[in-house]
């Protein structure tokens, strides 16, 4: 029975409460630090396979594309212009958009998708036309949902006033509810959805939709508001005058 | 002394089985069987889980102050959770996607906790990891059944190999979709509960009370 007393002693608890939880930690935190790097593989293994999955929806005219093919561009969002300072092979731009040097603070007023800052530059994947108009271009956006920062990519047509898809890679929405923004039959309520109105304004958004703005709104995923009203906000954002703005306006007078 | 090892492996196979004799696990059975190899690698992740936490319980047995041995208990069986969900992200990422937080929520399966409590805490460490693996096997043989089943006449298929052409594809099947859908699971762990304990008429429990009929006198 002295052993039973000794077990109830408060203290031995706490030393064996905290021995146990700083062992715990510790195994947590080598496993999370040596599984990284494989991690990230495979996060960057989705994000291509989802820019693939968007050029294979493509017109079948072009081909089957492969996303390596496709010409990777570094665009200045400040100029709308393309950049040949910066290679589009190594640039971060989550790393850059934690780097005051690279990046600009949004006012809150303009953060409809609550980033804080934005890189200045963004690598953006352009598929031409034989032409060399530009048929698809994909354009990298991001933003927060109800409780994880969402990344996809959202590729517009040549005329860069119509949506071809809308594909989330990476999220930590709750499962069943906001990870629907990845089911494939909301994905394509995007396709063909038109970006601006007749006055030049951004129409396209989540929400319900009317009679009239048929063609400018994509119904919320019911369950998940925060979660569509969040993908609604970093749409405009980077449709917007902070985001690609500037880079669409180049890409309708075919500067681009 | 091998005899008796072995049986705390096998028992829970089918004799102790957690799933149809205890009915722990069910909301996990429920969620991860719509096909085979989600079914294996959760069968895999709860048998790594259960072993794993039953040897370091069963160490940390004597030394545990009965006030806080529960949360110990949890902080464990929840470490090794986030290491087996970490290794799934980091080798196994398009199936630990489809698992989804069904990984993580091993953390509440009763059948851990039940193993770490209701074992762990009295043997030793070897006997313990044979009984986690065993109780970890036994959910998996459940959950392999369900899922072979599911998938067979959900989808056709067994592992992704389409063995019934359906015929949206130009076979001569038509696929169930109630087997996709989680009450499904529900009716095949129900038939299966029904089917061992027809073979093995000592699982059946005693009523614990009987019912008495109403009689009009004794309305209120």
């Amino acid at each position: 029975m002295a052993d039973n007393a000794l077990s109830e002693n408060p203290f031995r608890a706490l030393r064996i409460a905290l021995g146990v939880a700083l062992v715990c930690a510790l195994l947590v935190s080598i496993a999370a630090v040596g599984l990284r790097p494989y991690y990230v593989a495979n996060l960057e293994a989705e994000r291509f396979s989802r820019l693939g999955a968007i050029l294979d929806a493509l017109d079948e005219e072009t081909g089957p594309i492969s996303i390596n093919d496709v010409e990777a561009r570094v665009v200045n969002l400040d100029t709308g212009g393309y950049s040949d300072v910066i290679d589009a092979a190594t640039y971060n731009q989550r790393k850059a958009a934690n780097d005051p040097n690279q990046s600009t603070a949004v006012p809150a007023d303009l953060d409809l998708a609550g980033i804080k800052r934005r890189a200045n530059h963004a690598v953006v994947y352009v598929v031409r036309n034989p032409d060399q108009t530009i048929e698809v271009v994909m354009l990298p956006v991001w933003g927060v949902g109800y409780q994880s920062a969402l990344y996809g990519y959202l590729a517009l047509a040549g005329n860069a006033n119509q949506v071809v898809a809308l594909r989330f890679y990476e999220h930590g929405e709750t499962p069943g509810l906001g990870s629907r923004i990845q089911d494939p039959e909301w994905e394509s309520l995007w396709t063909n959805k038109e970006i601006f109105d007749e006055t030049g304004r951004i129409a396209i958004g989540v929400g319900k939709r009317s009679g009239e703005d048929r063609e400018f709104q994509i119904d919320g995923i019911s369950g998940a508001t925060r979660t569509s009203m969040g993908v609604d906000g970093l749409v405009k954002f980077w449709l917007g005058e902070f985001g690609f703005g500037l880079f669409l306006e180049r890409i309708r007078r075919g500067e681009a | 002394m091998a005899g008796k090892r072995w049986q705390t492996l096998v028992v829970p196979l089918i004799g102790d089985n957690p799933l149809t004799l205890q009915i722990l696990g069910i909301c996990s059975a429920l969620a991860v069987t719509t096909s085979l190899d989600t079914a294996l690698v959760m069968t895999i992740a709860v048998t790594c889980v259960l072993g794993m936490s039953g040897v370091s319980v069963s160490l940390l047995r004597k030394h545990l102050p009965r006030s806080i041995r529960i949360i110990v208990q949890i902080t464990i069986i929840a470490s090794l959770v986030i290491i087996v969900d970490l290794v799934l992200k980091a080798f196994f990422f398009e199936i630990g996607k489809r698992l989804s937080v069904f990984v993580g929520l091993i953390v509440t399966n009763c059948i851990v906790l039940g193993r770490a409590e209701g074992f762990a805490m009295r043997n030793g460490p070897l006997d313990s990891m044979l009984d986690g693996i065993g109780n970890g096997l036994g959910y998996g043989l459940v959950l392999m059944v369900v899922g072979a089943i599911r998938e067979l006449l959900g989808h056709g298929s067994l592992f992704g190999m389409q063995i019934l052409l359906p015929v949206s594809k130009g076979g001569g099947f038509e696929p169930l979709h109630l087997m996709l859908l989680p009450p499904s699971a529900f009716f095949i762990i129900a038939c299966i509960i029904w089917f061992i304990r027809r073979k093995r008429p000592e699982q059946i429990e005693k009523p614990e009370f009987q019912v008495r009929l109403q009689t009009r006198g004794e309305q209120k």
